[in-house]
C-alpha cells in the first residue's frame, strides 16, 4: 500500500523519522506503561509471541509476563476481566486478534463497560481500551476480514477511534488510553507496514478532532481508516481531471467532528463518504446524514457513500477485491457529483 | 430439608469466635433484608414502584454471612436478585428505596433502578441484570487486587441459573490459573426463573470448579453460621494467594422469580414452599440455636426486628418524599 505524501503532515520540525504503524502503536503502549504502572496489556498471544502481527514484539521484554498477559482463547473471559480491572483502578488494554472476535465479547463491551458508568449515576469508571483490527483483502474469509466499528459507535457509553497513519495511531492510542471511558481502537491490519514520520517527541491527539488528509475545493471525501488511502489515490486520479479534491479523515466515529467534516462540506458542496464497513445501515450513512442535515443549503449534490459490498468477505481474491471500495469507484462516484463523466475528460 | 431447624451438629471452628452481639447483629442484618424486601413487594403491590424486582426473602443467610467475612473494602458483585447482597455489604435503606424509586438521591441517581444497584464505598461494584454477566467483573477486580498488591477479596454472587453461560467458566480458568482473590458464591434456590434446575443443568454442579482445581464445597445456605464458616476459610484462603474457591450455597427463594410472580404452581408446589418455611427459614434457624445455647432471649430477636421495620419504614417514607432527579440529568454520565 502507498502512503501519498499528502498524508504524512505532522507538526514536527525538520527531519522526522519514519516508523510503520505497528511500531508506533508499540511505541504508543510502551510509553504508556512507563509512565502509568496501571497500564497493562492482556490478550491472547500478545506476551513472547507479541501478537500474530508482531505488533506487540517487545514489551513482555521489558514490562514483563505480569503487565503483558497472555490469556487463554477466551473473549469474553478477559475482556470482562479487564472491565472488572478497569473499575478498580486498573487501565487494561485488551487485544482483540481479529475485530471479528468481538462478537465474542459483545455482552462484556456493550451491555457491562459500556453502561457501568451511566448506571451507577457516575460513580463507577471503566477506562478500558480494546485494540483490535478491521479490513479485508488479506484472504482471509469471512470470519477473519470484518470491519465492524459501526456497530461499536452505535453504543452510548463507547468511543470509536480509527487511525489510517503512524503518526495518529500513535497520538490517538495515547488518548484512548488517557481516557477515562471504554475505548475501541480498530487498526486496519493491511496497514501495519505502512510508514509514516511520527517524532521523538511525546505528542497525543485529542479525540473528537478530524484531520484534512488533503485540501481541495471541488468535492470532499471523508474517509476512515485504510480507506484514507484509497481516497487519496482517487484524490490523485481527480486531479489529473482537474478536479480538486479534499480528503478528510474523521479519526475517531465517537466523538465525531461534526464541524469539521460539515466546514468541508459547505466549502466543496459534494461530499462521497468512504469506510470499509458495509454499506447498509454503516458508518457512511451516518457521517452522510449528519453531513446531510447540517450542510444542506450549500451541497450542490446529495451526498454519495461508498462502503464494503453487503456480502460476507469471500476468499477467493476474484471475489474478495469487489467487496471493499477502490479509488477508481471513489473518483468515479465524486465525478458523477462534479457533473462530469469519464469520457468529458478525455 | 427433613432436618431440624439447628442442623449443625457442632459450630465449626473457623466461627467459634464470634460473640453472641455478632451474632445478633447479623440476625437484625437478615431481619432488614426480609423488612425491606416485603416493603418492596408492598411498593410493587401498591403500584408506588415503577418496574419490577427481585426478592432475596429466604435467602438472607447467604448474602449476610458471605459479607461478614469481608471487609469495607473488599468487593462484591451482585445480581438481578441484589438488594440483599447490597444491604449485607453496608448499603442504606433509604437510600436503598431511593434507587427503587429512581429518585436522585438513589445510589446511582435513579438510572439504575432494582438491577444496578452500584456503591463503590462500600465495595459494591454493582448488580447486574445480565445472568452471569458479572463473573467477568469481579474476577477482573480481583485481578486487579493482585496487581495493586493490596490484599482485597473479591466476591461474585451468582444464582445456579449462571452455570447455564459460558462466561463463568472462562473466567474460573483464568482466575484458577492465575490464582485471583475472588470466591464465587452460588446461590441455588433450585429455579432459573421457572425452571427448576435439574431441568436445566447436568452431572455434578461441585465437579465444574473442581475441574478447573478450584476447591469447592457445598454450604447450607440458611444457616448462617455455615456460611460465615465457610466464607471465612474461602476468604482467607484468597487473602493467602492461594487463588479462588466456590462455595455452593443451597437456598431457597420463598416468593417468585419477581414480584409479579405470584401463581407459582404450575412450576412448584405450595407444599415445597410451605417446608423450606416451615423447617429451613434461615432467621429462625439462628435465633432458635441461639435461644437453645443460652446466646440470647426471645425478646432480644423481637427488639431486632422491631428495630429492623422501622429502619425499613424511615427508608421508605423518606424515599417517597424525595425528588426526582432533574430531566436534564439524562445525559449526564453517559461518559466520565
Amino acid at each position: 500500500m502507498s502512503t501519498p505524501s499528502a498524508a504524512l503532515r505532522e507538526p514536527g520540525r525538520g527531519e522526522v523519522r519514519e516508523i510503520t504503524l505497528a511500531q508506533a502503536i508499540r511505541e504508543a503502549l510502551a510509553e504508556e506503561m512507563r509512565r502509568d504502572p496501571r497500564v497493562f496489556v492482556l490478550g491472547e498471544d500478545v506476551a513472547e509471541a507479541g501478537t500474530p502481527f508482531k505488533v506487540l514484539s517487545g514489551l513482555v521484554q521489558e514490562f514483563g509476563s505480569q503487565r503483558v498477559l497472555d490469556t487463554p482463547i477466551s473473549e469474553a473471559g478477559f475482556v470482562g476481566i479487564a472491565v472488572g480491572a478497569a473499575m478498580t483502578g486498573m487501565r487494561p488494554v485488551v487485544d482483540i486478534m481479529f475485530g471479528d472476535f468481538l462478537t465474542l465479547a459483545m455482552d462484556q463491551i456493550v451491555n457491562q463497560a459500556a453502561k457501568v458508568h451511566y448506571m451507577s449515576g457516575g460513580k463507577l469508571r471503566v477506562p478500558l481500551v480494546v485494540r483490535t483490527t478491521l479490513g479485508a483483502t488479506r484472504r482471509s474469509a469471512a470470519q477473519h476480514s470484518q470491519s465492524l466499528h459501526a456497530w461499536f459507535s452505535h453504543i452510548p457509553g463507547l468511543k470509536v477511534a480509527l487511525p489510517s497513519t503512524p503518526y495518529d495511531a500513535k497520538g490517538l492510542l495515547k488518548t484512548a488510553i488517557r481516557d477515562d471511558n471504554p475505548v475501541l481502537f480498530f487498526e486496519d491490519k493491511m496497514m501495519y507496514q505502512v510508514k509514516g514520520p511520527v517524532p521523538e517527541e511525546e505528542y497525543t491527539i485529542p479525540f473528537g478532532v478530524a484531520d484534512v488528509k488533503r485540501v481541495g475545493r471541488d468535492v470532499t471525501l471523508v474517509a476512515t481508516s485504510s480507506m484514507v488511502y484509497v481516497a487519496l489515490e482517487a484524490a490523485q486520479i481527480l486531479a489529473q481531471e482537474g478536479i480538486d479534491a479534499e480528503v478528510v479523515d474523521p479519526r475517531t466515529t465517537v466523538p465525531l467532528d461534526v464541524e469539521t467534516l460539515v466546514a468541508s462540506a459547505r466549502k466543496t458542496g459534494r461530499v462521497v463518504v468512504v469506510d470499509e464497513g458495509h454499506r447498509r445501515y454503516g458508518v457512511t450513512a451516518e457521517l452522510a446524514a449528519v453531513i446531510a442535515e447540517e450542510a444542506f443549503y450549500d451541497l450542490e449534490a446529495p451526498v454519495r457513500r461508498v462502503g464494503a459490498l453487503d456480502v460476507p468477505v469471500p476468499f477467493s481474491p476474484v471475489l474478495e477485491d469487489q467487496t471493499v471500495p477502490t479509488p477508481e469507484q471513489v473518483a468515479a462516484v465524486a465525478r458523477e457529483l462534479c457533473g462530469r463523466s469519464e469520457r468529458d475528460w478525455r | 430439608m427433613r432436618q431440624s431447624p439447628v442442623s449443625l451438629a457442632e459450630l465449626p471452628e473457623e466461627v467459634r469466635d464470634v460473640p453472641a452481639a455478632e451474632w445478633l447483629r447479623l440476625y437484625r442484618l437478615m431481619a432488614t433484608i426480609r423488612a425491606f424486601e416485603e416493603q418492596v413487594n408492598e411498593l410493587y403491590v401498591t403500584r408506588r414502584m415503577p418496574g419490577l424486582a427481585h426478592l432475596y426473602i429466604g435467602e438472607e443467610a447467604v448474602a449476610v454471612g458471605v459479607c461478614a467475612a469481608l471487609r469495607r473494602d473488599d468487593y462484591i458483585t451482585s445480581t438481578h436478585r441484589g438488594h440483599g447482597h447490597c444491604l449485607a455489604k453496608g448499603a442504606r435503606v433509604d437510600r436503598m428505596f431511593c434507587e427503587l424509586l429512581g429518585k436522585a438521591e438513589g445510589y446511582c441517581r435513579g438510572k439504575g433502578g432494582s438491577m444496578h444497584i452500584a456503591d463503590p464505598d462500600s465495595g459494591n461494584l454493582g448488580a447486574n441484570a445480565i445472568v452471569g454477566g458479572s463473573t467477568g467483573i469481579a474476577t477482573g477486580a480481583a485481578l486487579s487486587a493482585k496487581m495493586r498488591g493490596t490484599d482485597q477479596v473479591a466476591v461474585c454472587f451468582f444464582g445456579e441459573g449462571a452455570l447455564g453461560q459460558g462466561l463463568l467458566y472462562e473466567v474460573m480458568n483464568m482466575a484458577s490459573l492465575w490464582k485471583l482473590p475472588v470466591v464465587y458464591v452460588c446461590e441455588n434456590n433450585l429455579y432459573n426463573e421457572y425452571t427448576h434446575y435439574r431441568e436445566t443443568t447436568a452431572g455434578d454442579v461441585l465437579a465444574r470448579p473442581r475441574a478447573f482445581g478450584i476447591p469447592a464445597e457445598d454450604v447450607d445456605g440458611q444457616d448462617v453460621r455455615a456460611v460465615l464458616a465457610a466464607a471465612r476459610r474461602a476468604v482467607a484462603r484468597a487473602r493467602r494467594g492461594e487463588g479462588p474457591t466456590f462455595l455452593l450455597c443451597n437456598t431457597y427463594r420463598y416468593f417468585g422469580h419477581h414480584v409479579g410472580d405470584v401463581d407459582r404452581s404450575y412450576y412448584r408446589p405450595k407444599d415445597e414452599e410451605e417446608a423450606w418455611k416451615t423447617h429451613r427459614d434461615p432467621l429462625k434457624i439462628l435465633r432458635e440455636w441461639m435461644v437453645g445455647a443460652g446466646l440470647a432471649r426471645p425478646e432480644d430477636f423481637q427488639a431486632a426486628e422491631q428495630a429492623a421495620r422501622e429502619e425499613v419504614a424511615r427508608g421508605v417514607a423518606y424515599a417517597l418524599a424525595a425528588p426526582y432527579p432533574e430531566p436534564r440529568e439524562v445525559t449526564l454520565h453517559v461518559y466520565a
